[in-house]
């Protein structure tokens, strides 16, 4: 009996400290989802294709050209950070006046084009990067590599991040704008300015995220699916704008879906993780930590 | 406000689309009538909620439900789908309202209402491929073949029967269209759509209309989504259900126009003949390219032409017509952005 419960024990400890690495790539994914909410009060709703198309150009620039990893990860976290500021520049702006909706639903026809560019220029075939980082084992307990460095890239991302924020001249006007949009403009700070290095940020963090998940998972023209909408659920539970909200719920969503996967199919602890959202948003709409009205 | 001249060309219309597969019998293009049937009644549902600001992104998960649901229940128990089809809408129903009547008591609107039904087509995908020892996971699932009555097992092998079946499947949304159009209900729901509080001042009950309205909707998509299975015979949880699907039912009724009765209708066309002419045109090689023209027309259209194909033309036809509601001038100013 004693026997079996250890057993048990060290699965779940294992499970839990999964879930924690899982949090990390799912909060990197959050903050930039959520910075481009709180400064532009803009949802892209294809966010995850951008990962997508990062993790592609990963696979190109270091299995068709050969170059390293480290040199490929800048270049396409750059690259993916001006196709955030092209979306912007493209599709959000023309568009800013309009009703959110309107906006929410243009990124929804940037999801299709993404998807299908990648599927008309690199087919639907399943490919990875062909990088087998060893696996760690502590104890009985077995860890992937890949999962931990993911882990503490996205907390040095995130650090960088908030860093830049509360550091610097640029940062600050970007606070500024996502507490009174009107004034700002006033005060001399340039909006359109400040909008397209908001996007070529969040673009940059989706960048970064790609070359993390690259390590773990295939890529396909549809693996933005898969992660995706997570993330808009995770942005939604923090409170839509609330980076520290954000945060935290990544790592509740983590913990559901890795404990879930742990007693069923992984299917389940998604299913288990898209209930507990709409329980929670109903017992807090605005987010896990926002203030009852 | 219907005259005569409407009324007349509706009858004529109508009899004409009755009377066409007993004249023109071509299976390939009776095919594709029926599918620009099925999906237009689909589409005409999701449109019932979405003019009215309600932009749901769940109703792939209704579609997946009804499909599901009957053919589940006429395989393991063999009921029919005259029994399964209510059913299926019924559990929709049903779902519409659990998820639907705390987002409206708590006023979960904009951007939250459209990722919690974005939450929703994302669960019952999940639940599909997860229970995939009943449902055949995401390889999909097949009814059946009947040995018996045909009528009682709601399959038909030729197209004509089906042409039928899908016509006045269509008629009825387009008369439940015009019948929420000239009810009380639309008033109620213009006046939440353009302000919640003023309406509720006003004597509205906010909760109520919205959840009608998204039941009605609901139930709706989720007979569509059981005819399309019953004359598919095959379905997967990603053509019926899940985001994709939600998007492109937004996707087409924009296209159309919104706020026109045929406009989803319209949506349809365009998009089935499109996906139908890129295919039949460059064969395999075309796999992806139905969707790039897709997303660029959404783009362009939201753009540009907010109120759809069919919505515009008609204004341009009679612009002495009415002055456009607030909300439809909201969506108009945006052809011309910094007026």
């Amino acid at each position: 009996m004693q026997a079996i419960l250890d057993i048990f024990d060290i699965y779940l400890l294992e499970a839990v400290i999964n879930g924690i690495l899982l949090g990390g790539v799912l909060a990197l994914l959050a903050l930039g989802l959520n910075l481009i909410f709180g400064v532009i009060d803009v949802t892209w709703i294809c966010y995850a294709e951008l990962v997508m198309i990062g993790m592609y150009a990963m696979y190109f620039l270091v299995q068709s050209y050969g170059i390293s990893y480290f040199i490929a990860a800048p270049l396409t976290i750059l690259l993916v950070a001006i196709l955030g500021a092209a979306l912007h520049y493209l599709v959000i702006a023309p568009l800013l006046t309009a009703p959110p909706i309107n906006q929410l639903l243009a990124t929804g026809g940037v999801l299709f084009v993404l998807q299908s560019f990648a599927t008309v220029a690199f087919g639907i075939d399943f490919r990875n990067l062909g990088i087998r980082l060893p696996v760690l084992a502590f104890g009985e307990m077995h860890f992937s590599y890949a999962r931990l460095l993911s882990f503490l890239a996205a907390l040095v991302g995130m650090v960088v991040v908030y860093l830049f924020m509360t550091r610097t001249f640029t940062g600050t006007a970007i606070r500024a704008i996502s507490q009174d949009r009107q004034i700002m403009a006033l005060m001399g700070v340039d909006t359109k300015r400040i909008y397209l290095i908001t996007s070529a940020l969040g673009g940059a963090l989706a960048g970064l995220a790609a070359c993390l998940l690259v390590l773990q998972y295939d890529v396909h023209p549809f693996v933005g699916l898969s992660f995706g909408p997570i993330t808009f659920l995770i942005c939604v539970l923090g409170g839509l704008g609330n980076f520290i909200g954000g945060f935290i719920a990544a790592f509740v969503f983590a913990e559901i879906i890795s404990l879930g996967g742990l007693f069923s199919d992984l299917e389940w602890g998604y299913v288990l993780a898209f209930a507990f959202f709409i329980v929670m948003m109903f017992i807090r709409p605005a987010g896990l930590l926002a203030r009852r009205r | 406000m219907m005259g005569q001249g409407r009324l007349a060309a509706w009858a004529i219309g109508l009899a004409a689309l009755v009377v066409l597969p007993f004249v023109y019998r071509d299976p390939y293009h009776l095919h594709i009538l029926v599918l620009i049937l099925i999906w237009s009644f689909a589409y005409t549902s999701w449109s019932m909620m979405g003019r009215f600001g309600l932009v749901s992104l769940g109703h792939g998960g209704f579609m997946g439900i009804g499909a599901y649901v009957t053919a589940l229940l006429w395989n393991h128990l063999g009921w029919s789908p005259w029994i399964g089809i209510p059913i299926g809408m019924v559990a929709a129903g049903a779902l519409a309202l659990i998820v639907g009547y705390p987002c409206f008591r708590f006023r979960i609107t904009g951007h939250y209402f459209v990722l919690v039904t974005l939450a929703l087509s994302g669960i019952v995908l999940q639940v599909i491929t997860a229970t995939r020892d009943y449902t055949g996971g995401s390889l999909g699932y097949t009814p059946n073949r009947a040995s018996g009555n045909k009528l009682w097992a709601l399959q038909f092998d030729d197209k004509i029967t089906w042409y039928l079946i899908a016509l006045g499947v269509w008629l009825f949304g387009i008369v439940v269209w015009h019948w929420v159009d000239r009810s009380m209900a639309r008033y109620a729901l213009e006046a939440i759509s353009e302000d919640e509080d003023a309406a509720a001042a006003a004597g509205v009950d906010v909760t109520a209309e919205k959840l009608k309205i998204t039941l009605l909707s609901a139930v709706m998509t989720a007979l569509a989504g059981a005819i399309y299975c019953q004359y598919q015979m095959f379905i997967t949880p990603d053509t019926v259900s899940g985001i994709a699907v939600s998007l492109q039912m937004v996707f087409a009724a924009i296209v159309g126009g919104l706020f026109v009765s045929l406009g989803p209708t319209f949506g349809a066309v365009i998009t089935i003949l499109l996906a139908e002419t890129l295919r039949i045109g460059f064969g395999t090689r075309a796999v992806g390219w139905d969707n790039l023209v897709y997303g660029v027309l959404l783009v362009l259209f939201i753009i540009f032409l907010p109120k759809g194909i069919l919505g515009s033309l008609l204004d341009r036809l009679k612009p002495q017509r009415k002055v456009p509601r607030t909300h439809e001038q909201e969506a108009v100013q945006i052809a011309r952005p910094g007026t």
